[in-house]
């Protein structure tokens, strides 16, 4: 059976050119970046070089990256960093009620400590609306976080607008781009963005390592104390391989961005158009423009999206259903819902996030398989009652 | 994530439909959970002679349908009362435990089609 990986949202596998790169500094430069000696010299500039190519894939300079270990960990650092930081001057903080779970637990967690967050909504084609942004602000609002490309629609927020309005009223803004990294052009310097989360294994670089984007002049709480590492904002001896290799992936990255920008969109458009011509009841999720090229979130009326899953993977397909992370609950994607989408239509979502290596024949493939699999599962379903093909 | 039954049940599910002129019919769940089974029952002489199910939700939803249904095809009504949803749940050797309570609803659907039976008998 042919193994077709639809689900790149959630991780990507890391490519050859990557790993290769990670390799000797598991052999022979294993030594600790933060050494005079021989042993940690040359780790040092391998790390300083990875960092240039992060920094190239964001337009910032180095002294503005900060290498965490996940986009988990970037979230926590800039929301976190920010309110302990700013919490003299305010105690409100704007984002959305669709933003990743990184975003939204660390925004409960500062909930129970006293802080206020307004979570703005989001209209049927998941975007919000930047008047109701505007109206939420009050003198004690610090902190605006609103995701660049939403997991698991991939809907594009108007990052460079939102920046403007927080820029004109001295607050902070931070955007979780851990979705938009490698998949669409990012350049801070036109963007009005003051803090910047990225993810090494989103973009074929390894898991466990990530990074923040801190303008020149933001400050922030460090979120782990520890050595100076990181210009004393992040201790904690540098993971040198997986920076190694998500400075390799974001230069590979950079050089394939317009190729792949190309590659994913012909591709989305296929498996769309594709599903919807051969299947009746089909919704694609999320703004049909405003997205980024490789995400399809797609409802399949009368149907439950784990099922479909299951049959997919028993043809080979992997695809998922609403956020990888929220797979372990049974709450229909907040992100759908949010989107005024009904609760049957949302527990009937998949999402297929395309990827490099996916090809017009796996599209096919899916398109070929998806229509009995469907059938089947509506001739069971008491909601299909009624409705014929 | 799911035993190897429950894969069974899910691939080739027993029972799959609706028996026309049921003697009774349970309807279970809710959109918000993501699991609605319907299951219906042909009752003849306080026994359950024949059963049907159809349901919108994930794996463990319709393989514990499909599960319930083989359990009390032949069953008469006070053995097919004691089924739970714990029972349906140890015939298919368990499930995950996020799925021990939205989606182990067939024995509710089971006892809510018996009780229809029963206020049918009633207003007959």
């Amino acid at each position: 059976m042919n193994k077709i990986y639809f689900d790149h949202n959630a991780t990507t596998p890391v490519i050859d050119e990557v790993f290769e790169a990670m390799v000797p500094f598991y052999k022979e430069q294993w030594g600790n970046p933060s050494s005079i000696h021989w042993a940690g010299r040359g780790t040092r500039k391998a790390v300083e070089d990875a960092r240039e190519n992060v920094c190239k894939l964001l337009n910032c300079a180095p002294l503005e990256l900060i290498f965490t270990s996940s986009g988990t960990e970037s979230d926590n650092h800039a929301i976190k960093g920010i309110a302990y930081a700013k919490k003299d001057k305010g105690n409100h903080i704007i984002t959305t009620k669709v933003e990743h779970p990184a975003i939204l637990s660390t925004c409960k967690h500062l909930a129970k400590e006293g802080f206020e967050i307004t979570y703005l909504e989001v209209d049927k084609d998941g975007l919000i609306d930047l008047e109701q942004l505007k109206a939420a602000i009050t003198p004690k609002t610090i902190l605006i976080t609103v995701m660049f490309a939403n997991n698991e629609t991939g809907v594009l927020f108007p990052i460079k607008e939102i920046g403007q309005i927080a820029k004109e009223r001295g607050i902070t803004f931070h955007t979780d781009a851990v979705q938009a990294a490698g998949k669409i052009p990012i350049n801070v310097q036109e963007l009005n963005v003051d803090l910047l989360t990225i993810s090494g294994h989103k973009i074929y670089g390894p898991k466990g390592v990530g990074a923040l984007f801190a303008k020149r002049g933001v400050r922030l709480t460090p979120l782990i104390h520890g050595g100076h590492q990181e210009r004393n904002r992040r201790g904690g001896t540098e993971n040198v391989a997986g920076i190694i290799g998500f400075g390799k992936a974001a230069e590979i990255a950079i050089r394939d961005l317009d190729k792949e920008i190309a590659h994913l969109s012909m591709l989305r458009n296929r498996l769309e158009t594709g599903l919807k011509e051969k299947i009746q009841h089909v919704y694609v999720n999320g703004h049909p423009e405003k997205r980024l090229p490789n995400t399809a979130n797609i409802s399949f009326e009368f149907v439950e999206g784990e099922s479909l899953l299951l049959n997919l993977d028993m043809k080979g397909i992997a695809a998922s259903s609403g956020s990888a992370c929220t797979s372990g609950s049974l709450e229909p994607s907040h992100v759908l819902v949010a989107m005024g989408i009904s609760l049957e239509l949302a527990h009937g979502s998949v999402r297929f996030s395309l990827g490099k290596s996916n090809t017009v024949e796996e599209i096919d493939y899916l398109i070929e398989i998806m229509p009995p699999i469907v059938e089947r599962m509506r001739s069971m379903s008491p909601l299909f009652a009624g409705h014929k093909f | 994530m799911y035993s190897e039954k429950v894969m069974d049940h899910f691939s080739n599910p027993r029972n799959v439909g609706e028996i026309e002129e049921a003697s009774g019919t349970g309807m279970v769940g809710n959109p918000a959970c993501g699991d609605i089974m319907k299951l219906t029952i042909k009752i003849e002489n306080n026994v359950i002679t024949d059963v049907k199910f159809k349901t919108f939700g994930c794996g463990a939803a319709i393989a514990t349908s499909s599960m319930v249904t083989e359990l009390v095809k032949g069953k008469g009504l006070d053995d097919a009362e004691k089924i739970s949803n714990n029972t349906v749940a140890e015939a298919l050797d368990g499930l995950p435990p996020v799925k021990m309570h939205c989606s182990n609803l067939a024995a509710d659907a089971l006892h809510a089609a018996i009780e229809d039976y029963r206020k049918k008998l009633e207003t007959k």
